[in-house]
């Protein structure tokens, strides 16, 4: 089946693969300016407050005012920080962040329009690389933005910083595992690590969605997720109540900025991957490309709800839950489904 | 919560309730049987719910709790205590002000100044008279002791300005006579009882 695909596509070209990197870029920093928008109108919401008002109508301007604001910021390296590292960690998170991205597939494929002078008649695939180690490398992509907290943290000469840095290794570290195990179970049923692989596995509709075989993998991989993209629940390394800001205590202007980017690029990948292994992905009859944003603005509301739900955890509760609660579930979930595939 | 309620201080013969919290867990089985107990009634779906809940009541059923407040502003107890208001007479609006000097006797802050002089019609008037809000303890005891109901205490709680003089003078604290239409009365302590019509009696004149 692949085979008949490939060749009914047109070609993919360096420049196709370009568009897409720039589109990628464009959009997905664009989306997370807006859901800096969304976040504080939904969590407003929910306290019911109104959010940002003022700026444009319903406050719709203040990621414009947000955006003038980081960038005119002063950009304050502290004395005794390390400054190479100090100005490198921002760029991590945030590259990381959008490199993990160029194996996912954010929106559908195009061909520009040949009316257009120089660019027309370039096909634009759906992923910037397809790679059929997709999820492999979308995980390790997003195991390397651990970097960028951690020297982050250690570069800065804070005690904030450093503990934030701690935090970090240590939840980062720890979710990987769970994030890894829970989405082996699936891994294993469909046997390919490739997204389209997944998406065409679970083509047939809702009843064949892969949450219906491996609803504790889902809500593992969910948990693993907020961990990893540092949502509420999990919200250590920047735990304000705590550690003032912990691994962002000394940044400002553009660098916290990119801090912030990376962090909801993140959440945006962590909300595709769970829609396309666990939901079906963006294959749906007919609708196509909708039930995906769907889902991914489902996953992202989510988080945004349990911020507003749920309370902190303290740093041994974090790891308690996760070696001693979530690590054993996701074995035991890849030991039973692998007896089931095989008896 | 009424006010009998609210006076008692005395925390001891108070109805306090204790809550159920339960045993808390002691061998390592117990502990087991709490997190299998806590993960399968699925509370924390009940907070989110508990959230969502509030969401739509925001949204839909009009309980936002905003007060756009430079714009828009709650009404306040009649009894705030804040920057002082000197009020005008409604009928002829000459300040009700009698200079009797009683605040500024009763003030324990020494914060009100006044001085006072007969006018060419041999009524006494007020030549000065400014309270230093930066000794003003807003304790209210000039409004209380005020027999004319001429100062009391207005409602304006927005007192940060840049100098606190601003607020000082007589005149700046005297209702403007164009706005004299506008003027709240105090029903505050020591003010005329809403029934006050109803008590007064007619004098021997009428006869």
């Amino acid at each position: 089946m692949e085979t008949t695909l490939v060749q009914n596509l047109p070609e993919v070209t360096a420049a196709g693969v370009i568009i897409k990197a720039i589109i990628i870029l464009a959009v997905i920093s664009a989306i997370a300016g807006f859901g800096t928008f969304i976040e504080r109108k939904v969590l407003a919401f929910m306290q019911r407050r109104l959010g940002p008002m003022h700026v444009g109508p319903y406050g719709l301007l203040q990621l414009v005012a947000d955006g003038i604001k980081l960038f005119t910021k002063e950009d304050i390296v502290p004395q005794n920080a390390n400054s190479l590292i100090f100005k490198v960690a921002p760029s991590i998170t945030a590259a990381t962040a959008f490199i993990a991205l160029a194996a996912v597939p954010v929106f559908p494929d195009f061909t520009i329009p040949e009316w257009i002078p120089v660019l027309g008649g370039v096909f634009v695939p759906s992923i910037a690389a397809d790679l059929n180690i997709g999820i492999l490398f979308v995980l390790g992509m997003m195991a390397a933005g651990l970097y960028g907290p951690l020297l982050a943290g250690m570069a800065q000469a804070n005690k904030w910083g450093i503990i934030g840095a701690a935090r970090t290794a240590i939840q980062f570290l720890s979710y990987e595992v769970v994030t890894g195990l829970s989405i082996l179970a699936p891994i294993m049923l469909v046997g390919s690590l490739s997204f389209v692989d997944f998406n065409n596995a679970q083509a047939g509709g809702i009843s064949h969605w892969l949450i219906w075989q491996q609803p504790v993998a889902f809500v593992l991989f969910l948990i693993a997720g907020f961990a990893e993209t540092n949502r509420t629940p999990f919200d250590l390394l920047e735990h304000e109540a705590e550690v003032v800001s912990g691994y962002a205590t000394e940044y400002s202007g553009m660098r916290w900025g990119m801090f912030f980017i990376g962090e909801y690029a993140n959440m945006i990948t962590i909300s595709i991957i769970a829609a396309v292994v666990f939901l079906g992905g963006y294959s749906e009859v007919g609708i196509g490309w909708l039930t995906i944003i769907l889902k991914v603005g489902f996953f992202f509301f989510l988080m945004l709800w349990v911020r507003a739900a749920w309370p902190h955890v303290r740093p041994d509760q974090l790891m308690w839950l996760c070696w001693k609660v979530l690590m054993p579930i996701a074995v035991i979930n890849v030991v039973i489904t692998g007896i089931v595939m095989m008896v | 919560m009424g006010l009998e309620q609210f006076k008692n201080r005395n925390v001891g013969t108070q109805n306090y309730k204790m809550l159920d919290l339960g045993e808390s867990p002691k061998t390592g089985m117990d502990k087991f049987k709490q997190v299998v107990n806590r993960t399968f009634k699925l509370e924390l779906l009940v907070g989110l719910g508990v959230t969502m809940r509030e969401m739509i009541n925001a949204l839909f059923r009009g309980q936002m709790h905003t007060v756009k407040y430079p714009f828009e502003k709650l009404p306040i107890s009649p009894r705030y205590r804040a920057i002082h208001d000197m009020l005008r007479l409604l009928e002829s609006g000459h300040y009700r002000c009698i200079g009797c000097g009683l605040c500024e006797k009763i003030c324990i802050s020494n914060c009100i100044t006044m001085d006072t002089r007969y006018d060419e019609n041999q009524r006494k008037e007020v030549s000065e008279y400014t309270i230093n809000f930066g000794r003003c303890i807003f304790c209210g005891y000039c409004a209380e002791v005020c027999p004319e109901l001429a100062i009391v205490h207005g409602p304006r709680y927005e007192t940060a300005s840049e100098q606190r003089a601003s607020f000082s003078l007589f005149e700046d604290m005297l209702t403007p006579i164009d706005k004299l239409n506008l003027q709240q009365e105090y029903d505050g302590f020591g003010a005329v009882s809403p029934n006050a019509d109803e008590n007064i009696k007619k004098t021997p004149l009428a006869y």
